[in-house]
């Protein structure tokens, strides 16, 4: 059964990969007012799964300086996090890989450790600006980590746990839409802007896109990957984006709950209840996937030192403040509740 | 204060960079067939939307006398030779042979005295500057609006325009040795009546 999980889930992965960037290619060129792909198959469809046969079908480059260990195992380091981290994600009510009490915390801390095999990718390379990349990986890292974990936290204290599957159901009412996260404490939408940002960082993607910096560093710290470990680098970035938006969407847009009022439940653990759980969750996600692409086009790369403003002197302050918030919200709750 | 700024600062450039982009966003993808610079709405044209033209699907309609391949037309060429001469690059090769007299006349009424037997234009050699379409005093050389004509072979550049057949040619320069051994004979039958008179 795990083993039907893990195939379906990898083979998932590989197709969204696949449809997000023929997206992406298609956003970027109607915002550029040109018009990508167009034509591999119907509208170009069939272009991403071309440039993945040839990525396969290439000569995996081992540079003379790499070390040779690391520099094979970084790719997986880099891929499996997030593949791991998908394990917890209830995709509908009642299904999931498994089902942790901590599943917050535990995919938080999975996914952290992607940048571990950022870091070893760049510096096993041997290329100075592959070094350069990582190097500015891991102190993106320590800027956004923080903030991140404290709008994840402002929204963990409110549902009052940290397993998944219960903040989901926490966000479940006969209202519908005004039932998730959001609405239901109206601060969390700061949280999710706050979490958003961080989400950005977290995937290297631009405005926040450092670490590859095609102008200046060529592609970081993939630079000297090529073939089957280049795609594998490729996939996670956009397995990354997929992962860290359904954790948005789980924490504050209701997870697989559907936004309509006055729709029952289905039962726990029956077909119907995967699929419709599956289709609000996914959808959801893509539209924040969607959104990540357009702020990607739309806003150029910022300095390291804009990052470390943006996420020590603003977003940790409000992310302490939303802290706060939540607490003394809870108490209030709490306390009436007593009384 | 400057803090605050800034953070107001950076929110509103983002939400309006996100709000052009999505301008663009909402309008792109629809490909268009272009519109050329002979039509009345060419500078009307509405400019938002994909720019993209996809090349082998739709052209850019370009005017009839384009500045692109050359051509000429050989019954009004009145063999001059100026536009090999002018030509910065060499690419017009001509040659001429004279007629006894006058051999027809060109559309626009001057006389035709030499015939053409051969006269090749080398494309790939051609810079496109013109020159030879202005010193043409009968307008046959002229350029066209064909610009498509790549090929794998460069012998295919050349492209021949006198139309006399080789038997053609030997009998005029047949024509032309007779005319002009008799002028030769009739010249020193001239000059021998000269001598001999008294």
């Amino acid at each position: 059964m795990a083993c039907l999980w893990g195939a379906s889930v990898f083979s998932f992965i590989a197709l969204f990969a696949l449809l997000a960037v023929y997206g992406e290619r298609k956003i970027s060129a109607f915002i550029h007012d040109r018009l990508g792909p167009t034509v591999t198959g119907p509208k170009g469809l069939f272009q991403t799964f071309a440039d993945i046969l040839k990525l396969l079908s290439k000569e995996n480059i081992m540079p003379d300086a790499a070390e040779k260990v690391l520099f094979i195992i970084a790719p997986l380091l880099v891929f499996l996090p997030v593949f791991i981290g998908f394990s917890v994600l209830p995709v509908g009510k009642g299904f999931g890989v498994a089902f942790p009490n901590s599943g917050v915390l535990f995919l938080v801390a999975v996914v952290s450790i992607e940048v571990i095999g950022i870091w070893i990718a760049g510096w096993a390379s041997g290329n100075k600006y592959a070094l350069l990349g990582s190097a500015r990986a891991i102190a993106q890292m320590v800027s956004y980590e923080i903030p991140a974990l404290l709008a994840i936290l402002s929204a963990v204290i409110m549902y009052g746990t940290f397993d998944l599957e219960k903040i989901c159901q926490a966000q479940y009412s006969q209202s519908g839409i005004l039932s998730f996260g959001v609405f239901k404490y109206p601060f969390l939408w700061i949280s999710f802007v706050l979490y958003f940002i961080c989400t950005l960082a977290e995937t290297n993607r631009s405005p926040f896109d450092m670490p590859e910096a095609e102008s200046e560093l060529l592609a970081g710290f993939h630079i000297e990957y090529s073939g089957f470990r280049f795609a594998l680098m490729f996939l996670a970035e956009y397995a990354n984006m997929l992962l860290l938006s359904l954790l948005a969407v789980l924490l504050f847009f209701g997870g697989y709950n559907s936004p309509l009022p006055f729709l029952g439940e289905f039962d726990s653990g029956t077909i119907p209840a995967l699929l419709w759980g599956l289709f609000w969750l996914l959808s959801k996600g893509f539209l924040l996937v969607f959104i990540q692409i357009w702020l990607r086009w739309s806003l150029p790369r910022i300095r390291i030192d804009q990052l470390m403003f943006l996420c020590w002197k603003v977003l940790t302050p409000a992310g302490l403040v939303l802290f706060f918030i939540s607490c003394i919200w809870k108490l209030t709750e709490v306390y009436s509740n007593l009384s | 204060m400057k803090y605050w700024n800034s953070i107001q600062k950076g929110t509103l450039s983002v939400l309006k960079g996100l709000y052009i982009t999505f301008k663009h966003l909402r309008k792109g993808g629809k490909s268009f067939a272009p519109v050329g610079i002979e039509d009345q709405n060419y500078f009307q044209q509405n400019a938002t939307g994909s720019i993209t033209i996809e090349y082998p699907k739709f052209e850019i309609p370009v005017p009839d006398h384009g500045r692109y391949k050359l051509h000429l037309e050989e019954d009004d060429c009145i063999v001059c030779d100026q536009c090999a001469r002018i030509c910065p690059v060499d690419c017009i090769t001509m040659e001429g042979i004279k007629a006894p007299g006058e051999i027809g006349k060109t559309s626009d009424g001057t006389k035709k005295r030499i015939y053409l037997p051969v006269f090749t234009i080398d494309m790939a050699k051609c810079c496109y500057c013109g020159l030879c379409t202005i010193v043409c005093p009968t307008e046959c050389l002229t350029m066209t609006n064909k610009y498509d004509f790549p090929t794998s072979d460069r012998n295919e550049f050349l492209f021949e325009f006198a139309n006399m057949s080789a038997e053609e040619v030997e009998l005029r320069k047949a024509e032309l040795a007779q005319f002009e051994a008799e002028k030769k004979a009739a010249k020193e039958a001239a000059l021998k009546l000269k001598d001999n008179t008294p």
